[in-house]
């Protein structure tokens, strides 16, 4: 496929896939190639990147983005023929005599298909304790092959054969043995300094071959199913568009990750349009003071800003499991950006309620203060099911008096009530001494009062009910709230 | 235009002179800046060399480095240029009567009266120039307005003059700590490359140029330190220059091969928060 084609196809991809790719990035991209060599794979994958990803958060769906397209491509990347020999055939073939012991490998020929699945984690093993890149590549490839069990046409994603290539080479165990046998060979006794370091390296490299396997057998299913087809299975959603609700273990580690960044700027930018958001009147005695570089003429009017207060904060979060992950997300939020508001308190509940601001307060550390509200926070009453009338009701016996004027009360939680009783009355007086009541809702707007949500009979009585599923929305509604 | 680089190991090479490690995708993007007369939009965490990487690329192609620092309230008086108004003051009152009015109206508004401010400088100077725009996420976002004609058609308009264009084309470098998401606008018009923390290689390299007469050994093992506890949940990781810091310190304190002792003890110059100090320390003493 000629390369034009193959850049349409690529950047069509990673439209959809979510990147803002504008039309003049488009044509940067287009003159990009024509100075770099497509054969330089590296430096052709910085110049693209260069040119279509402006945003650190992308690279990662970018780097898949291309793996898929331009996987086939430089001739290191070709896939290798069954035996087919090169210098690595030789390499391993003594490597192979080491492992079995002088004379036995030798004249086997056909390469690994005479090794056991254990010789071959025996050389890899080797590999890994000696950090032989060439080597882990070439295994990866060579285990791929072996353990797979690819078959053209077959509907299986990718993960699947990952699985099957990793337990055949018992890859879970490897840091352990990796470390016994780094322990056998060092002569005196290892401080735990270094025995760490060694175990981040090994670490290091253990998931340095996860990742070329990982890439070999994309490389064969892009060969078997063609580029668009895998680049649509392989579509994962941008960070700040992954569903708080249905999040896998590690795009929960992704939102961490971009959660902090999101909350500086958030930060910033609210600071800033505290400082600049009105004209306040006149500042006489400044302009006079600056209008003496004018020769007295007042050319340039100075004003006073006016410094609004900022308001407070009352959290109150469903903790149970369905929408855990959505509160823990917001109070992280929010608490990252807590010196925007005056006083933030916290409150979680399942069927039972607990103030769990002091978590907070006693710690700078956010994620350690959530852990704690998890395990230690007294919030089951009698089953342990969210009951959101007695919770809200016992709250509002408890703290009602501390909301006044100033106070925004952000409820957040799907509503799914369990067919108890919904006292959305409390709701109704908490609106008439707060500020603002608002509420949160991590369920898609379709489910909303569908089944035991009762969203739409407390949100009646609020200021407003928003659908808060993602990153980017949750960020949206805070920068207005603050 | 002759282009500056002849391939992307040019000016890798060209770098590592100037004591500078860059590694493929620095070298990459600043050739395509060359190439495509385009600025670079460098972002990063803080401490990785973002400003570091303009400096160096004056210096190893021997052009004038003009800098601009950004900061909240910069406008176009500081940016772009000023008319110098007691100047102009000066040359009505100097002779009232003498001139009519349209000459001296042409006269004041002359380059004479042209006060230039780095960017109108970058454009209008003869020799090679690096122009660097540094921490440009801390102007506002309106201001960010005065940078796009610069960056995409390297010409300045003034109302009372007319278009200056530039005589040559400069290497321009925008740096951002992402304190805020810059406007399309701004990142449409430039390259971007983002400095991340350099890898074991890369860092304990750096180490090896940076600080004098250390040993391999200890490098290597700074770097693998380093490394680990970038790996924790800190609220800052250690910066390159931190760990320079960390070098350096311990070669003035003598130390050969750091143990679990002398790491704790020197923590605090690696890391700046007491709550991540004491993360590290917990993590760097437990075994599993």
């Amino acid at each position: 496929m000629p390369v034009l084609d193959l850049m349409s196809g690529f950047i069509a991809e990673l439209r959809n896939a979510g990147l803002p790719v504008s039309l003049t990035e488009n044509l940067d991209a287009m003159e990009a190639v024509k100075v770099i060599p497509i054969e330089d794979r590296d430096a052709f994958k910085y110049a693209l990147g260069a040119t279509l990803v402006k945003n650190n958060a992308h690279w990662r769906v970018f780097e898949t983005i291309f793996e898929v397209y331009f996987s086939l491509r430089g001739p290191e990347y070709e896939i290798n023929q069954e035996g087919q020999p090169d210098d690595f055939w030789r390499e391993m073939q003594d490597q192979m005599d080491q492992v079995k012991g002088q004379g036995e490998g030798k004249g086997s020929g056909g390469g690994m298909d005479s090794l056991t699945p254990e010789e071959i984690a025996a050389m890899l093993m080797r590999a890994l304790m000696n950090g032989d890149q060439a080597m882990m590549r070439a295994l990866a490839k060579q285990s791929v092959q072996r353990f797979a069990g690819m078959e053209p046409g077959r509907p299986v994603g990718g993960t699947y054969y990952l699985y099957r290539t990793l337990r055949n080479l018992d890859l879970d165990n490897m840091l352990q043995k990796l470390m016994d046998a780094n322990r056998e060979m060092s002569k005196q006794e290892l401080s735990s300094l270094e025995e760490r370091l060694e175990k981040d390296e090994f670490e290091s490299r253990i998931e340095q071959f996860k990742q070329e396997v990982e890439a070999e057998i994309r490389r064969r299913l892009v060969a078997d199913r063609g580029a668009e087809a895998m680049a649509k299975t392989l579509r994962k959603p941008l960070p700040e568009d992954v569903e708080f609700m249905h999040a896998s273990r590690d795009e929960m580690q992704s939102l961490k990750k971009a959660l902090y960044p999101l909350t500086r700027k958030l930060a910033a930018r609210l600071a800033r349009k505290r400082r600049h958001g009105r004209k306040g009147p006149l500042d006489f005695r400044n302009t006079v003071r600056h209008s003496l570089s004018y020769g007295g003429v007042p050319a340039d009017p100075k004003f006073r800003y006016p410094r609004p207060a900022k308001p407070e904060l009352m959290v109150v979060a469903d903790i149970s499991g369905s929408v855990a992950a959505f509160a823990r997300f917001t109070l992280m939020f929010v608490y990252a950006i807590q010196n925007q508001f005056s006083k933030v308190r916290s409150f979680v509940f399942i069927d039972g309620i607990d103030e769990v601001t002091k978590f907070f307060k006693s710690t700078e550390d956010i994620g350690e203060a959530i852990n704690r509200v998890n395990s230690e926070a007294d919030v089951v009453w009698v089953d342990g099911h969210s009951d959101y009338g007695h919770a809200f009701e016992v709250f509002f016996e408890r703290y009602g008096k501390d909301i006044n004027s100033k106070t925004t009360v952000l409820l957040l939680g799907d509503a799914r009530n369990n067919y108890h009783a919904a006292q959305s009355w409390v709701v109704k007086e908490m609106r008439k001494r707060a500020r603002h009541v608002y509420w949160l809702n991590p369920e898609p707007k379709s489910y909303w009062n569908t089944g035991d949500s009762i969203v739409g009979e407390y949100g009646a009585h609020t200021d407003g009910v928003f659908e808060c599923r993602n990153l980017r929305q949750l960020e949206g509604f805070v920068e207005n709230l603050a | 235009m002759k282009p500056r680089f002849k391939d992307v190991a040019t000016v890798r090479s060209g770098l590592k002179k100037e004591n500078y490690l860059a590694d493929d995708g620095i070298a990459g993007v600043v050739y395509l800046a060359d190439r495509l007369g385009k600025p670079v939009l460098i972002e990063g965490p803080a401490g990785t060399g973002k400003t570091q990487l303009a400096k160096s690329v004056a210096e190893m192609t021997g052009a004038r480095l003009i800098r601009l620092q950004c900061y909240e309230g910069l406008d176009e008086s500081k940016a772009l240029y000023e008319w110098n108004y007691k100047k102009q003051l000066l040359r009505i009152q100097a002779d009232k009567k003498s001139d009519s009015w349209s000459e001296v109206h042409d006269d004041i508004f002359s380059e004479e009266f042209l006060l230039t401010r780095p960017l109108l400088e970058a454009i209008t100077s003869e020799e090679p120039v690096v122009l660097l725009i540094d921490e440009v996420d801390r102007v506002e976002v309106e201001t960010e307005a005065l940078l796009l004609e610069i960056l995409s058609e390297y010409q300045v308009s003034i109302p009372e003059l007319g278009t200056i264009t530039a005589k040559q084309i400069p290497l321009v470098f925008l740096t951002s700590n992402n304190t805020r998401e810059l406007s399309e606008a701004l990142k449409r018009r430039c390259l971007y490359l983002h400095v991340d923390y350099p890898d074991l290689e890369r860092e304990k390299e750096i180490v090896l140029t940076k600080v004098p007469d250390i040993s391999e050994n200890l490098a290597d093992q700074i770097a693998r330190i380093v490394r680990s506890i970038r790996q924790l949940d800190l609220k800052k990781a250690p910066s390159v220059s931190e760990t320079l810091d960390w070098a350096r310190t311990l070669m003035l304190l003598g130390i050969e091969t750091i143990d679990e002792k002398e790491a704790k003890e020197t923590l605090h110059i690696l890391l700046k928060y007491q709550t991540d100090i004491a993360k590290a320390a917990k993590e760097l003493s437990v075994t599993k």
